[in-house]
C-alpha cells in the first residue's frame, strides 16, 4: 500500500458536534484516479465523514474536527488554510441536483469566473458539458433555464459545474438517489469517465452502485457510543466477495441489525 | 434482520442438490449393478433416466439464476449461488458417467463379460460414498469434512490400477480378449473420473465456506507419475 498514489489522507479524523462525537478515528488513504465508496447503515457517520473532506461542516456552528486531512502535504483543518480554496480544489455533487436558477452556461461559467478564470469561457463550458456526457444534449440551448433540464441532466450539470473549476478531488454524496434508473447509469458511465482525471468519493445506500462503480470501498458502523468510524477498507471485489469482518459480511447480504 | 424468504429459497436450493445427488448415487450403483447382471433392459431404462438429471440440473439453474438476478447475492450468498452452479453441472457429469457405463452395457451385446466383477461394484460403492459425504459437508458448510475427503480417492485410483492391470494380463494371454477388456477398463475409467469429481465438489465447499480458492491434495498427480505403462 505504501507506494500508492494518494490523493487525501486522513489521520486519526475525528468529527464532533458539541460533545457528542459523530465520527471517531478515521484514517483513510484515498487513491488517485480512483473511485472510493463509503457504505454504511443509516446514520453511520458517512454523509458526515464525505462533508468534513471540503470543509462543508465549518457551517455547523457546533462541529468540530480534530485529526488531520493532509491534501498534497498540507493539512486542511490547519489554522492559515481558507475553507474557500479547499472547497475549490475539492468540489462536491449533492444527492439532489441544486442547479442555480440560471441558464445552462451561466452554472457553470459563473462558479469559474468568481474563481478567477481568465481563458475562453466558451471553451470551458464546451469542455465541461463535454466531460459531464451532456453536451450533444444541451448544445442548441447553452441560454435555456438550467430548470428545463431533466433531473438526470440537471445532476450531470452540477459534474460540469464542479469540473469546471477543475478540483482535485470530487466528492458525491448520494449522486443517483434521487434519479431513475438509467439516469443513474449515467451517472455511473460518467464516473468511469471522471476518474481518469479525477479522484472521486462518493457515499452511497446503494450497494449494487457500490459494488459496480467503485474502485475501493470503506464500510462504516457506529460503536457502542453511537460514534461512526471505518469498520473495513478494501478493494471493492474482496468487500462485496470475501470481506474479512463479520459486520460487513451482514450488511453486504442484506443480514443487518 | 434476517432474509427469512432468501434464508429459505437457499434451503431449497441445498435440498434440490441433495435430490439431484441422490439421482446420480442411484444411477451409478444401478448401471453397475446392470452390468454385473447383464441386464439389457435396465441398462436402456438407465440411459432414458439420465435425461431426469439433466433437467433436474436445468431446474437447479434456473433456480440459481432467478436468485442472482432478483436478490442480489453478495459475499458468503455470492459464493454460495456461484459454487452451487458448478457443483450441479459436476453432478450432470457424474450422471453422465453412469450413462457411459449403461452404454457399454447395450453395446455388449449378447458378449459374455471377461470375468466376474468384483472390485469394479467396490470403485462405484467407494465412489458413492465419498459423493454422498461430500454432499453432507456441502450442505452442512462443514470445512474439515470437505477438506478430508479427496485423499481417500486414492482408494478408488488404487482399485483402477488394480483393475488396469489384471485386464491387462488377460490382453497379453489372448489377444481375443482385447475387446472384452477393454469394455470393463472403459468402465472403470468412468468410475475412476466420478471419483476425481468429488474432490471438485469438496473445494467448491471449502470456497463457500472461505472464500478461499484451492486444489485440495490428492495424491492423483502422484499417481500418475508412477504408471509405467
Amino acid at each position: 500500500m505504501e507506494n500508492k498514489n494518494y490523493a487525501i489522507e486522513s489521520n486519526d479524523l475525528s468529527i464532533h458536534y458539541g460533545t457528542f462525537t459523530a465520527v471517531k478515528g478515521v484514517s483513510l488513504k484515498i487513491e488517485r484516479q480512483k473511485i472510493t465508496a463509503i457504505i454504511g447503515p443509516s446514520g453511520c457517520g458517512k454523509s458526515t465523514l464525505l462533508r468534513s473532506f471540503n470543509r462543508m461542516n465549518d457551517f455547523v456552528p457546533s462541529c468540530r474536527v480534530t485529526g488531520e486531512l493532509m491534501l498534497q502535504g498540507q493539512n486542511l483543518y490547519g489554522k492559515d488554510v481558507d475553507p474557500v480554496e479547499v472547497r475549490r480544489k475539492i468540489g462536491m455533487v449533492f444527492q439532489k441536483p441544486n442547479p442555480f436558477p440560471k441558464s445552462i452556461y451561466e452554472n457553470i461559467a459563473w462558479g469559474a469566473r468568481i474563481n478567477g478564470f481568465k481563458g475562453k469561457m466558451d471553451e470551458l463550458v464546451e469542455q465541461s458539458l463535454r466531460a459531464a456526457a451532456l453536451w450533444d444534449e444541451v448544445k442548441d440551448k447553452l441560454h435555456e433555464s438550467a430548470y428545463a433540464l431533466s433531473g438526470g441532466q440537471q445532476q450531470r450539470l452540477c459534474i460540469a459545474r464542479t469540473i469546471a473549476i477543475q478540483p482535485e478531488i470530487i466528492l458525491m454524496d448520494e449522486p443517483a438517489s434521487a434519479l431513475d434508473p438509467i439516469s443513474t447509469l449515467r451517472i455511473e458511465e460518467l464516473m468511469q469517465e471522471l476518474k481518469k482525471n479525477y479522484t472521486i468519493l462518493i457515499v452511497t445506500h446503494n450497494m449494487q452502485q457500490a459494488a459496480r462503480a467503485s474502485d475501493y470501498t470503506a464500510m462504516m458502523m457506529i460503536d457502542d457510543e453511537r460514534a461512526g468510524g471505518v469498520i473495513e477498507f478494501a478493494d471493492t471485489k474482496k468487500i462485496f466477495t470475501r470481506p474479512s469482518d463479520k459486520r460487513t459480511e451482514d450488511y453486504v447480504t442484506g443480514r443487518f441489525g | 434482520m434476517i432474509r427469512k424468504t432468501f434464508e429459505s429459497d437457499i434451503q431449497q436450493v441445498k435440498d434440490e442438490v441433495l435430490a439431484l445427488g441422490s439421482m446420480v448415487e442411484h444411477a451409478i450403483i444401478a448401471s453397475v449393478d446392470a452390468l454385473k447382471k447383464r441386464d439389457i433392459k435396465a441398462a436402456e431404462r438407465l440411459i432414458m433416466e439420465d435425461k431426469e438429471i439433466n433437467k433436474k440440473r436445468f431446474a437447479i439453474e434456473n433456480q440459481l439464476m432467478i436468485l442472482i438476478a432478483t436478490q442480489q447475492p453478495m459475499a458468503h450468498d455470492l459464493r454460495l449461488l456461484a459454487s452451487t452452479m458448478e457443483i450441479i453441472s459436476e453432478l450432470e457429469r457424474m450422471g453422465d458417467y453412469a450413462k457411459g457405463i449403461a452404454n457399454i452395457n447395450v453395446r455388449m451385446g449378447d458378449e459374455k463379460l471377461l470375468k466376474p466383477l468384483i472390485d469394479i461394484p467396490r470403485m462405484a460403492q467407494k465412489g458413492v460414498d465419498m459423493l454422498h459425504r461430500a454432499l453432507t459437508a456441502f450442505v452442512s458448510e462443514d470445512v474439515e469434512a470437505a477438506k478430508a475427503l479427496p485423499v481417500e480417492d486414492d482408494e478408488v485410483d488404487a482399485l483402477y490400477n488394480q483393475i488396469y492391470r489384471e485386464l491387462m494380463i488377460f490382453i497379453i494371454e489372448d489377444p481375443k480378449n482385447i475387446e472384452r477388456a477393454n469394455w470393463l477398463l472403459w468402465v472403470a475409467h468412468n468410475l475412476e473420473r466420478f471419483a476425481d469429481r468429488v474432490t471438485n465438489i469438496c473445494e467448491r465447499t471449502v470456497f463457500i465456506a472461505t472464500g478461499e480458492f484451492g486444489e485440495i491434495k490428492s495424491s492423483d498427480d502422484e499417481f500418475w507419475k508412477n504408471q509405467k505403462h
